[in-house]
């Protein structure tokens, strides 16, 4: 078969923005049979696979494309299964153009071979066509604890459950998924498949209990000393929201993007028959330059604002947001306010009357224009002030989505927990054993916020990891 | 699910309710909080944990009809159950060391406020509760505040019971007349706290006040729940519901309180039409 020497990409099929920035639906649609064969055709199949070294979870990529080139996509998709727990999910969030697609050959000249697109292809034929035999394996009499299920902790259950492992999940919200139901919006990544993820967990015999917030409701000393568990895993994720300290943060209006994201995705505030309110402001400033911040701003637009901007302090070079999703957002219309920093948050306030309604809501965004200077040690480029340079924007909500770090919650109630400046759990790497017996960690919990490849890959590692310790207790 | 094993109204617009909830009851301390959701569709919402059974592994929580959650919650029946109820939340209120304490209610924040004056009487600490109401119709657990008391004043706005007034005045009149209160402990509306602490701050009475904003996951992942206490940022959530009174931003808590006001009004209007249907 000769290569297609397409230096471009298919492009994805996506709905038009016009039409998308008003909707929840999926923003793209997926390669249809006939594409991604024609796209699998412009791989070269190299030696040196260049493509798996970029890849967290070195997936066998040349290998599963070569199985889409002959049209068996459900051998590609078992090729996949091998390295990654969450096929469909990665192949729609993943930073491809950071990782795999980075070192991909064809990228020398033109666009790399499209692997991510390749991956959801791949997993959304699986999950249409393909119905997984029912599996219970064999109990090996070892029960499990997982704390969180995000993507760490699904891929540590999943790995272990599919070992003979009784594993427990217990998850603080009423929903599991971890970001990807509570932050990750429905456009980018529909909720029915983080469902089927979760259903196929409890089908191996994983069982989720929700509403347990581990610290709270049990600790992770009860975990090990009185409920019998074998061994812990934590993969609690980076939930806490930093604000930026300046005036007006306590304005109404003004939304960490968690918040916001929460009511939207998790409690699905932007549906009629929800019962939890978000404020559906018509001109929106999202503070950060990350996937957070664009999920957000794309949120906003879906929610009826007119007018969204991203008030970034760095330059389109520094956005540390996907470019594919940069891409989206300034397609669909939100502005781009670049080496721009918020100084205060603007409200509306009658002198006159203190019980107006209005008093205390947002009413703009006081900023400075920032330059360039000197790279710091990590080689980046500190902004600094450009003096006399302010600028107010008019907006009626300000979404901050400058970072989150890993909540103390569990490192406080647990003692012997070994933790970093950052709030990090300090693990080994190669195994995510804790300086706790018996306990894991891994995922944003330990790296503070991070990419689900990476939680799923560290969720993957703890899983063989505590299998190879509770084994070799046998001995 | 979660059952409501027990269900009594304690007046027209409060209702008591004991939930089936053996993992929160098995830890749950005066001064914490849980969160429920009452179906599918429903929102999150706090409230305090107003007494437990550990045997019987029930929470017990006392609610207010004030809106469209509180309303669905008041809808269901004994036997029913509902969607989620997570906890306990927050950090217990501080009770050690606690010799002579002057509690004070008002309105359903009586109902927080009893588990911490029972704790406390139990613990033999000396215990001084005024407690207040618009009028005697919204009276809610006096026999409780008796038992739990050594000294009980009940307030109502129009006098129909208990003496006439609002619940600073005994306090400072208790002040003044040489109470050495180790601490005052005031739960109840924002405008009763703010002025709780306005009459006790002269004195240089320390005093802890119960903090109620908005709040949805109730673990420090969404920052709503934020207040300036002391001039920094706390998320009642998890540093509270407790704080110090004296460093606590009421005006800024109260602006705050007010962001989903025409939300919840029209949600509520919805959620009442929808019952007086169901009843036709
Ligand atoms: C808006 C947004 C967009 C993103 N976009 C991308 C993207 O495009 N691509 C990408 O690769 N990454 C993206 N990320 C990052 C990615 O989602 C995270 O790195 C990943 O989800 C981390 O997985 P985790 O399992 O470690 O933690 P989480 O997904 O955070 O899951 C942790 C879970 O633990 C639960 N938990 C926490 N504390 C407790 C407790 N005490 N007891 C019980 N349960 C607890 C939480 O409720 C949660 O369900 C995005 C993140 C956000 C917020
Ligand atoms: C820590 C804490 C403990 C509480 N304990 C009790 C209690 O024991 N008994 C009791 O009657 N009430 C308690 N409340 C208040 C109770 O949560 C609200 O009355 C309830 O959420 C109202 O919901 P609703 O839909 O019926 O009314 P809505 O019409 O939605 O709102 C009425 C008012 O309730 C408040 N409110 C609305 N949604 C929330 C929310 N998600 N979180 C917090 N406040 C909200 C707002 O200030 C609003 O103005 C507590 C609140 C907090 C934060
Ligand atoms: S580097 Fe690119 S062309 Fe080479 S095997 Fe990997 S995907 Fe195919
Ligand atoms: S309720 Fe979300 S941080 Fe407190």
């Amino acid at each position: 078969m000769a290569a297609n020497m397409n230096p471009k990409k298919n492009p994805m099929p996506s709905q038009p923005p016009e039409v998308r920035a008003h909707n929840f639906q999926e923003v793209a649609t997926g390669y249809t049979k006939d594409t991604a064969i024609d796209e699998a055709m412009r791989c070269l199949g190299c030696k040196h696979m260049p493509c798996v070294s970029g890849c967290p979870v070195n997936i066998h990529i040349p290998a599963f494309i070569a199985k889409i080139k002959e049209g068996e996509f459900e051998e590609a998709y078992q090729i996949i299964a091998q390295s990654s727990s969450l096929p469909a999910v990665c192949g729609r969030v993943c930073p491809q153009e950071n990782q795999c697609e980075k070192h991909c050959v064809r990228g020398i000249k033109g666009e790399p071979v499209g692997i991510g697109r390749l991956e959801r292809f791949v997993a959304d034929w699986h999950n249409t066509y393909v119905q997984d035999p029912p599996m219970r394996p064999e109990p090996n009499g070892y029960k499990v604890a997982v704390i969180g299920a995000g993507p760490a902790g699904l891929a540590c259950a999943g790995d272990l459950a599919k070992k003979g492992y009784q594993v427990t999940i217990f998850e603080a919200l009423h929903t599991p998924g971890g970001v990807l139901v509570y932050g990750i919006p429905e456009f980018r990544l529909p909720k029915s498949i983080v469902r089927r993820e979760v259903d196929a967990l409890r089908a191996l015999g994983g069982e989720i209990q929700t509403n347990v917030v581990v610290g709270k409701t049990i600790t992770t000393d009860e975990l090990l000393h009185e409920m019998g568990f074998d061994a812990v895993f934590i993969g609690s994720g980076a939930g806490l929201p930093r604000f930026m300290g300046i005036p007006g943060e306590f304005l109404k209006g003004v939304y960490s993007a968690n918040e916001y994201l929460t009511r939207s995705n998790l409690m699905r505030a932007y549906q009629e028959n929800s019962d939890t309110p978000i404020i559906r402001a018509k001109r929106v400033a999202v503070v950060g330059g990350g996937n957070v911040a664009m999920d957000a701003a794309r949120t906003a637009l879906r929610l009826g604002a007119e007018k969204v901007y991203i008030v970034y302090r760095r330059s389109m070079e520094e956005l540390p947001a996907r470019y594919e999703e940069v891409e989206h957002a300034m397609e669909e219309g939100v502005e781009m306010l670049l080496l721009t920093n918020p100084t205060e948050i603007l409200g509306y306030n009658n002198p006159e009357d203190k019980r107006d309604p209005r008093n205390g809501f947002v009413t703009g965004l006081r900023c400075v224009k920032m330059e360039l200077g000197e790279p710091d040690e990590r080689g980046r480029r500190t902004p600094v002030e450009i003096p006399d340079s302010e600028i107010t924007v008019d907006v009626d909500a300000v979404i901050m989505a400058i970072g989150t770090s890993p909540n103390p919650l569990i490192k406080n109630t647990t003692s012997g927990l070994e933790v970093n400046a950052r709030g990090g759990i300090v693990v080994t790497e190669e195994t995510g054993a804790t300086s706790m017996e018996r306990v894991y960690a891994g995922g944003d919990a330990v790296t503070g916020a991070a990419t689900v490849i990476l939680a799923m890959g560290a969720g993957k590692t703890a899983a063989s990891a505590i299998d190879m310790y509770l084994q070799g207790l046998e001995k | 699910m979660y059952k409501i094993v027990y269900k009594k109204s304690l007046n027209a617009a409060v209702t008591m309710m004991d939930i089936q909830a053996p993992l929160v009851a098995k830890k749950a301390q005066p001064g914490q909080f849980i969160i429920l959701r009452v179906d599918e569709n429903g929102e999150r919402i706090p409230l305090t944990i107003a007494g437990y059974n550990r045997n019987e592994g029930t929470v017990r929580i006392i609610f207010q009809i004030v809106g469209s959650t509180t309303a669905k919650l008041n809808q269901k029946s004994e036997g029913e159950s509902i969607a989620d109820f997570v906890g306990p939340l927050g950090t217990p209120t501080h009770t050690e060391g606690l010799k002579k304490v002057c509690i004070v209610g008002g309105g359903v924040g009586c109902a927080i406020a009893l588990p911490v004056a029972q704790k406390l009487h139990d613990m033999g600490c000396e215990v001084h509760a005024i407690i207040g109401f618009r009028n005697k119709d919204l009276l809610i657990l006096e026999d409780e505040f008796k038992a739990a008391s050594d000294r009980l004043t009940i307030m109502t706005d129009d006098g129909s019971y208990g003496k006439q007034g609002v619940v600073t005045v005994p306090l400072k009149e208790a002040i003044e007349a040489g109470e050495n209160y180790d601490q005052v402990i005031a739960i109840g509306p924002l405008i009763m706290m703010k002025f709780v602490v306005a009459t006790t701050k002269p004195y240089g009475v320390k005093t802890i006040v119960s903090m109620n904003p908005i709040m949805i996951d109730g673990t420090g992942m969404c920052g709503g729940c934020r207040l300036t206490v002391g001039g920094e940022t706390k998320f009642a959530c998890v540093d509270g519901p407790d704080f110090d009174g004296f460093a606590v931003d009421f005006d800024e808590a109260m602006q705050r309180s007010a962001i989903y006001r025409d939300f919840e009004k029209h949600a509520y209007e919805k959620t009442c039409n929808l019952f007086s249907k169901e009843v036709e």
